[in-house]
């Protein structure tokens, strides 16, 4: 579905008369591949380079150095630039910047007129898209007076409503309570497994990744580790180092090691580790 | 520097087919340095409740006191309230604007009329307190990374020597490192310099593990109010609302149901681990 081949890009720093200045490198040599239909998340600290990756997946940016291709198409070829954006859809953090319509429907109806798909089609897929979300019943509201992650939901019917094959969700619960939160990542995960949408997930919250494939974490433009959840959160001081964190059932399970108790590595949520927890005390 | 709220109540659009009643009857105190957590859904009016405490949003009904006086009476200067009770909104990095980092930090004590000595040394003071060394004065604010932008944002309210600090979603955005780095500077801040810190979070494991009392607010009114393991024992009822507890709250229920004899109070990685490393040892 998606391949980086040595994808570099530079920002350049302009001075008053519109020489480069400096150059800043935010994605170096990354080599990535994804397949069609996975869920994907990508963890790195604040300035790691993974939303400026993120980016180029809808050829928001294009690269500096290397190629990306998504579904075989170059993002540098121009010609392709709108097949490339209704293939791949993007959620941003704020649900405020992204909505646009003063209705919801005809909010959810904007990508799919863009794109010039008849009338009685667009009315069938805003419904659709509405329904995939768990929004059909605000329909008729203004999406405003919608709590966060209800316009987050809302953000992500626009982009479903485009036929995409993928989407990519750049912090999409940063701005949301602990319900909106839950309702976004149980929106993605729908999406994925029943509507076959390859989901990448950029996020600082280190529970939204348990349930992923395939974990890429990105240091300093470059990908550092990637694998499954189990596999990157073993690694639990690697992940320290690099600003980040693993989900607090991990955390438990270490803490709980270095106090001298056997558990395995990489225990993922509360139930693996209360099941284990259990055997233990058994044993004991 | 207590702050204490008799029976507040704000409408919106008063008389209106608009009207909403943001707060019901509001009822509390914040004695003098204490580290208060306030939570609630979106929309549950813990924003409009912070806006009531530095002033920016007056009461349709009910008396707010600062220190003892009425903060709506003749002679009390809102101006000196402001200063005394710092607000931080939620991503205050958007608010930077001047071309380098003291400088922008020195806007807040020029303003309340100290000389450009003064609010410079203020300035330089509150940068040192988040944690800024001497190499950031000169630097523009809009080179930095996302948590030092924020950092440089809290130390803007800090140079006006608040007594009372109100941040409203100090992490959001912020990689896990940037967040724990806020949060225990403001914690130092706390216990250091006894700033009353009242925190706006949608974190349940941040305020689990920060705060002295947790304030739970639910469609305008205080749903609950006491320590965080009092709180958190309702994590039901929280669900109901909204929220939810912190992960180590449900584990340990987990653990509970499965027939160990353990004290679910834990709501911190730290405290699960004691708790659960005396069960296993059967102690």
């Amino acid at each position: 579905m998606i391949r980086a081949e040595k994808l570099t890009f530079d920002y350049e720093r302009l001075d008053e008369e519109g020489r480069v200045e400096s150059i800043k490198r935010a994605v170096d040599h990354v080599d990535l591949q994804i397949q069609a239909g996975a869920f994907i998340a990508i963890l790195g600290h604040n300035g790691s380079g993974k939303s400026t990756l993120a980016k180029h997946i809808n050829a928001i940016l294009t690269p500096t150095e290397g190629t990306l291709f998504v579904d075989g198409m170059d993002t540098k070829d121009e010609e392709k630039l709108w097949s490339i954006r209704q293939d791949a859809g993007m959620v941003f953090q704020n649900p405020d910047n992204q909505i646009i319509g003063t209705v919801v429907e005809e909010d959810v109806g904007f990508g799919p007129e863009n794109l010039g798909v008849p009338t009685d089609e667009i009315w069938k897929r805003v419904e659709e898209s509405l329904s995939a979300v768990g929004m059909l019943k605000y329909r008729h509201h203004s999406p405003n007076r919608l709590s966060g992650g209800q316009k987050q939901r809302v953000a992500i019917a626009g982009v479903m409503a485009m036929h995409p094959r993928c989407i990519v969700l750049d912090e999409p619960t940063a701005m949301l309570d602990p319900n909106g939160r839950a309702s976004v990542i149980r929106t993605a995960q729908k999406l994925n497994r029943e509507e076959g949408i390859t989901i990448i997930l950029i996020t600082h919250y280190m529970e939204e990744v348990v349930e992923a494939d395939h974990v890429f974490v990105m240091d300093d433009g470059k990908v550092v580790m990637q694998g499954t959840p189990r596999e990157i959160f073993s690694k639990v001081e690697e992940l320290k180092k690099l600003r980040l964190d693993v989900p607090q059932a991990t955390l438990l399970a270490w803490e709980l090691k270095k106090k001298g108790f056997s558990l395995p590595d990489g225990i993922l949520n509360i139930e693996e580790l209360v099941d284990k927890l259990c055997q233990l005390k058994r044993k004991m | 520097m207590s702050i204490k709220a008799k029976n507040v109540n704000y409408t919106y659009a008063e008389g209106t087919a608009y009207e909403i009643h943001a707060l019901k009857d509001i009822n509390l105190e914040i004695p003098d340095g204490q580290f208060v957590g306030l939570i609630g859904h979106t929309g549950s009016g813990k924003s409009t409740l912070v806006q009531h405490l530095n002033g920016l949003v007056k009461a349709t009904g009910g008396r707010i006191y600062f220190d003892g006086r009425d903060i709506y009476g003749e002679n009390f200067s809102m101006k000196e309230l402001r200063s005394k009770v710092g607000l931080v909104f939620q991503y205050p990095e958007h608010q930077l604007f001047e071309t380098d980092v003291l400088t922008d930090v020195c806007f807040g004590p020029k303003n309340l009329g100290f000389s450009k000595e003064e609010a410079q040394k203020k300035a330089k003071e509150a940068l040192r307190m988040v944690g800024l060394g001497e190499e950031y004065d000169a630097r523009s604010p809009f080179e930095l990374s996302g948590g030092q932008k924020r950092r440089v944002a809290i130390a803007g309210v800090l140079a006006m020597n608040p007594r009372v600090l109100i941040l409203d979603e100090p992490t959001a955005g912020l990689d896990p490192k940037g967040r724990d780095e806020i949060l225990d500077q403001i914690e130092r801040l706390q216990k250091e310099r006894g700033i009353t810190v009242v925190l706006v979070s949608h974190s349940m494991e941040d305020v689990a593990r920060y705060v002295d009392r947790i304030i739970v607010m639910n469609h305008g009114e205080v749903r609950f109010d006491g320590t965080p393991k009092e709180v958190f024992r309702h994590y039901k009822e929280l669900e109901e609302i909204g929220l939810a507890a912190p992960q180590m709250t449900y584990l340990m229920q987990k653990l509970k149901e499965k027939g160990a004899d353990v004290d679910t109070d834990a709501t911190t990685v730290e405290e699960a681990a004691e708790t659960i490393a005396s069960w296993l040892r059967g102690q």
